[in-house]
Order: structure tokens, then sequence, then C-alpha cells
């Protein structure tokens, strides 16, 4: 079983939903990024989401656009990244990392080099916003050979037809993407993602998280109650740019948050 | 050029899901994937229905003035000794350039489409401009991004898509010129999807754009092909067009690559020269990869990340380049070289001065380039540039360099 399925497994058991945190890798410093995913892991995150950064990240939103120039500019590259997840598997084995970002800088390292590396380092999914599963056949052959779940994004705007045929190539989780627009848009319908996650659990057993417009406690402890995990991006984003100057402040400030969505999520 | 692929199978291409070799695709947001879906069966019913097309092919003749001359630029081909110099002369067209011939047809499948918003980026504002044009004449709201960089150098286009209606929106992401804009847009896709057409500019972004683009811009090189064998008695030697994106070059190359005689060479924007690394020059020095919806070659760094371009022209200032261009790139049908930043000011003041033509920076690369090979042809030889707009729009950037104030 992977780490991520083991992790909604223990979930199921609890009666808990996953808390899923999005940070960029590197921002705004590359020395700030371990110690903030062992802070997030400690104050309820289940999975964690590393943002790899990218110079044209036409899927985001201004927040986690100037994150990726803040990383980039800290000289944040993709094997970076790698280095930072086994490093934070020095002292944690359970909370598996799933890294999100675009296709290119894995294209420049190679499918199969890019994806044995980051088995070795410990990562457990992948997620490239850029990538639809119709071009996706060798980046996906490759990450079953490594073990790795390849992580793939629902829309609003995704056919019914399509959903099936995207729960089918993916495994781990399925992102269900809330709102139509780039990360950090406008808040999200509650009901509509209810009757799209009914939707989409009608067509596969995987766990469904959902994201975008994720905005605080109260939003989090709806769209918890809906489906099987939350994924939380911009708001954390926002206060690691507020503490940019402040390095030594940004983990424990971003748990803080962190453990507040989890008490909303957990009294839901 | 020698080239080992069957020319027909070549000119048939993309694939039906927009494949030019391992190049081009579909590498989009979920979001638009339906959207993309929905355009693609749209336009391919669309192009094959002859009504869209007698609209599109009257469109072209009373608002845009086509046929475009194909002018033999004797005095220039005389002073050079060599090959004889044939103009097609797109920067005759409405607007200026030929991205009207692409936004025009862009604009009747958003009409079709019953989409009341269009949003469009732009470099050196050509597009913009010709999105703001077909807007206007559309009664459709108009959104164009543009770069901050290029908001300055290009104020005179600026002022043109205001004047037409349009709201031009500065971009101030990223390196602030092309690449940026096209990102800009794209979120603003991605947001508001069911009621906005994105007017991409060149024969870039994920499929059908690359293909539609290119049918779209087709109409040059049909013209030229027909207007060459009627002033020569024969087809060109070589064609020559410069590669910003790649739809001025493309819309002349397409309907020639069955025809194995005759050379194809792209010129890219070799900026402060290539081996500087200041250019955008991604077929001469790039290397495969991932970008703004499609795979082909980009200006990147050993990590994949996108790295910064420049060109003197605006509309040249790009790391990728359409997907076709890439795979003609890699079997050899088409060449590709660069012509730097002064080489191209040169022929742009050689050009007015010897013709009375001023053409746009972007076009000046393809006319300096044709001012090298030209004498190393002979004179009963044809050497077809493609003259993709007029310099208007870039006569403060040439003033500014000669220390003038206008
Ligand atoms: C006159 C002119 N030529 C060429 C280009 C480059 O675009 P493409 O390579 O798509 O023809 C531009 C772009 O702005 C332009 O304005």
């Amino acid at each position: 079983m992977s780490r991520i399925q083991s992790c909604f497994e223990k979930l199921k058991v609890s009666g808990r939903k996953a808390l899923i945190p999005y940070v960029t890798a590197g921002d705004p410093v590359q020395e700030v990024t371990v110690d903030l995913m062992h802070a997030l892991a400690d104050s309820g995150a289940d999975i964690i989401e590393l943002g790899v950064p990218f110079s044209d990240p036409m899927a985001d939103g201004p927040v986690i656009q100037l994150a990726c120039e803040r990383a980039l500019r800290a000289g944040t590259r993709l094997l970076d990244v790698l280095a930072m997840v086994a490093e934070f598997r020095q002292r944690n084995t359970d909370t598996p990392v799933v890294l999100m970002g675009y296709l290119n800088p894995v294209e420049a390292i190679g499918y199969r080099t890019f994806m044995e590396k980051a088995r070795e380092a410990g990562v457990d999914g992948v997620l490239t916003v850029d990538l639809p599963p119709e071009e996706a056949d060798e980046f996906c052959a490759a990450l079953r050979d490594n073990g790795l779940d390849a992580i793939f994004l629902l829309a609003p705007t995704t056919s019914d037809a399509r959903m099936k045929q995207i729960c089918e190539r993916g495994s781990g989780y399925v992102y269900y993407v809330s709102v139509k627009g780039v990360t950090g848009s406008a808040a999200l319908n509650v009901d509509e993602v209810e009757s799209r996650v009914t939707a989409i659990r009608s067509m596969t057993n995987l766990p469904v998280g959902v994201g975008f417009g994720i905005k605080d406690r109260a939003s989090a402890a709806a769209v918890s109650r809906v489906s099987d995990g939350v994924i939380v991006g911009s708001v954390l984003v926002n206060k690691i740019a507020e503490l940019a100057d402040h390095p030594e402040r940004i983990a424990p400030e971003v748990a803080a948050i962190v453990a507040d969505l989890r008490a909303g999520m957990d009294d839901a | 050029m020698p080239t080992t692929v069957d020319l027909n199978e070549l000119m048939a291409l993309p694939d039906a899901t927009g494949h030019f070799g391992p190049y081009g695709g579909r590498f989009a947001s979920e979001t638009l994937m339906g959207a993309l879906d929905e355009l693609a069966a749209l336009y391919e019913k669309m192009w094959r229905d002859p009504e869209f097309q007698a609209e599109f092919d009257r469109d072209l003749a009373h608002y845009v003035g086509r046929p475009s001359p194909l002018y033999h630029a004797e005095r220039l081909s005389r002073e050079l000794g060599g090959a004889q110099i044939y103009l097609k002369r797109e920067d005759l067209n409405h607007t200026g350039a030929h991205k009207v011939n692409n936004t025009i047809g862009q604009a009747l499948l958003a009409k079709f489409m019953g989409k009341p918003r269009v949003i469009a980026e732009t470099g050196a504002g050509q597009h913009g401009v010709a999105s703001a044009t077909v807007a206007a004449r559309l009664g459709l709201e108009c959104v164009v991004y543009m770069g901050a960089e290029d908001v300055r150098r290009q104020a005179l286009n600026v002022y043109r898509m205001k004047l037409l209606g349009a709201t031009v929106v500065p971009v101030q992401s990223g390196t602030r010129t092309l690449k940026d804009a096209l990102n800009e847009a794209m979120r603003d896709w991605v947001t508001n999807v069911d009621n906005t057409f994105y007017i991409i500019g060149t024969v870039a972004g994920p499929h059908p754009y690359p293909k539609m683009v290119r049918d779209f811009q087709c109409v040059i090189g049909r013209e030229a092909r027909q207007q060459c064998l009627a002033q020569t008695g024969k087809l060109p030697d070589a064609l020559v067009a410069c590669v910003g994106g790649g739809s001025n070059a493309i819309g002349l190359f397409h309907p020639f690559i069955g025809d194995a005689d005759v050379r194809m060479v792209g010129v890219e924007a070799g900026g402060y020269g290539l081996e500087t690394g200041q250019h955008a020059a991604p077929l001469c020095k790039g290397r495969p990869g991932v970008l703004h919806g499609n795979r082909t070659y980009l200006m990147e760094d050993d990590a994949g990340q996108i790295i910064g371009t420049h060109s003197v022209s605006a509309g040249l200032d790009y790391p990728g380049v359409g997907p076709e261009h890439a795979w003609l790139k890699d079997t050899g049908r088409a060449e590709y070289v660069a012509i730097n930043d002064d080489e191209a000011l040169d022929a742009f003041r050689r050009l007015t001065r010897v013709e009375g033509i001023m053409p746009a920076l972007e076009s000046a690369h393809a006319i300096a380039h044709a001012i090298k090979m030209a004498p190393q042809m002979s004179p009963d030889q044809v050497l077809l540039v493609n003259l993709s707009g007029r310099g208007d729009k870039d006569i403060h950037t040439v003033a500014d360099i000669d220390g003038i104030t206008v």
C-alpha cells in the first residue's frame, strides 16, 4: 500500500478528513522549507503538497506567482526540492509528500531519471497542472514503475465521460478544482462542490481532495463535510509572503493557521 | 535540404490530437480542456463549411484588402547583384500586418460560438490592434494583455488599441514581455471560459491553435504561390520569413511544403548575437520542452526554467516557437537562422531608402537575411520574402536609437 493510500485508510478509520497544505518549496529562502514541512505535519497536516517553482506558472494567481519568483530568486530548482524532501524524510516517514508544479522542469531532467530520484528522495505522488492524461502515457508509466502516485485534476468544466477516464488514470487521490480560475481565486460554492464530488465518487473509489478557493476555518470545515480532503494554498503562501523578511517566524505562524483549519475540520 | 520524410505526410500534419511529430499537443489546465475540445470541433466543422469559407474570403477581400501584392524589389535586387527579391506585402493589409488574417478567422468563430468577450495577448501590439479591430467591428468586449516592457516600447499601438475601445492590461509579472502576456491571458481564460474567446496571435498554444492559426494565415502562401507563377513563370527558389511565434512564416511556408525544390528559411531574432545568450532564437539555440500548451523548442536553463529573451523587436521577443516549425527543423524541410538587432536595423533603413518601404522591425529580420542570401544566388533566381508588417509602430524605437526625440 502506498503512503498516500494508507494515510487515507487511517483517516477513514478515525472518521477524519485529510488536511493538505500547499507551500512553494524554497519560498522565500531554501532554508525554511524543511522546518516548515515538519511544522505543518506537527500541526495537523495529513499530506503535504510541495510546490516546485516555475518561471511561468500559468495556472496560478498572483500569490503563488510571487512565491515562485521568490523561490527561483533563492535559487530553488527541482533537484533542490528533491533534496528538501530527502531531508524531511530523515525525521518523518509517515506524512506523504506530493510534488505539485509544471511539466517543463521534469522534461528537462527526463521522466525516468526524475521519477527514480523522486522515489529515492521519498516523494509519494506528482501532480503537474499542465499535463492532462491524454499526454501522460510515458509520464504515468515512469511514475508507476517507481511506485509513485499520479494525481490528476478535475475541474468544474470536466465532462462526466472525461472524469471517468481521468479517475482511471489517477492514483492516490483525485484533486477537484472547486472554481473556474487560478489558485487563490474567489470563494467557492459548497453546494456545487458537493454535487460534483458526489458525481466523482460514483465513478471512482479514489479519495477526492478539493482545492482552490478555501480561505479560512469556515470554508475548510464546509468542504471537509462533503469531500475526503481539503487543500489549502494561497492563504498559507500569503502568510509566508508577509513574513519574507522574518524567515524564523514562518514555520510557527503558518503552522498556527494549519492548526486552526484542522480544528475547524475536526469540529465539522 | 535533404529530408527523409514524405512531404505529403508532412503537409497533412498535425494528427487528430495536434501533434507534429513529437511536438505540439495539448498541455493545458484541466479547466480549459473542455473549451479546447469544443473549439477544435467547431473549427474543423467551420473550416470545411463553404459558407464559413465564403464569409472569411469576403472579409479578407473587402475588409483586409487582399490579395496583398507581390512586389518585385528591383532596385534592391540590382544593388545586391544576385537573386530577384520579391516582397509579399502583408504590410499593406488593414491594420498593417499579417496578424489580421488570423483575427478575422477567430472572430468569426467567436461570433458563431456567441461569445460576447474576446481576449488576446500581444507583443509588438500588432496582434492586439488586429484583435481590437475585429472586436470593434463585431461589437465584442476586448481585453488585451501586454507585457509592461512592451507597453513602453510600443506606445503607439497601445493608444491605437484604446481608440478602438479595447482595454489594455500591462502585465508586470516575470520578464514583462510577450510570454508573460500569454500567461496572463491564459489565466483570464481559465477564469472566464464560459463567456470568453481567447484569440491567440500566433501558431503556438494548445491544439487546435497552432493548426487553426496556420490555416488562417496560409492565405499568404497560397496567394504568393499563384502570384509568383503569374509574374515569373515559376515557383520561387527560396522563401524567407521572420519567426517570432511563427505565424507569418508558417502562413508563407505551408502551401510550399510539398514543393521540394523551394527552400524555406525562417529568421529568428539574434538580439545582441547568439554567442551572447541575449537573443530570442529557440530554434537556433534552444532545446525541446513544454510551454504555453505545446511541446516545442524553448529558451530555457538546464533546470527547465524559461529564460529571459532579448530582441529589438517586441514581436520576436518570445522564448518559444510554434510546434510545426520545430518539426520542420528536425525533418530538415526548413532551415532556421538568426539575425542580430544591428543587422535588422540596417535592413530597416536600407529597405526604406532603396525601395520606399518601411518594414516592421520584425520583418526587417527577414529582409536582413535576404540581403545576405541574394548575392549568393543568381539573377535568374527568385527569393520571396514575407514583409509581415509596416514599420510605423517602430519609428519611436528607431528614433530612440538615433538619439532623436519625436
Ligand atoms: C509585423 C510582425 N511580424 C512578425 C511578427 C512575429 O509573429 P509571427 O512569428 O507569429 O509571425 C509580429 C508579431 O507581433 C509582427 O507584428
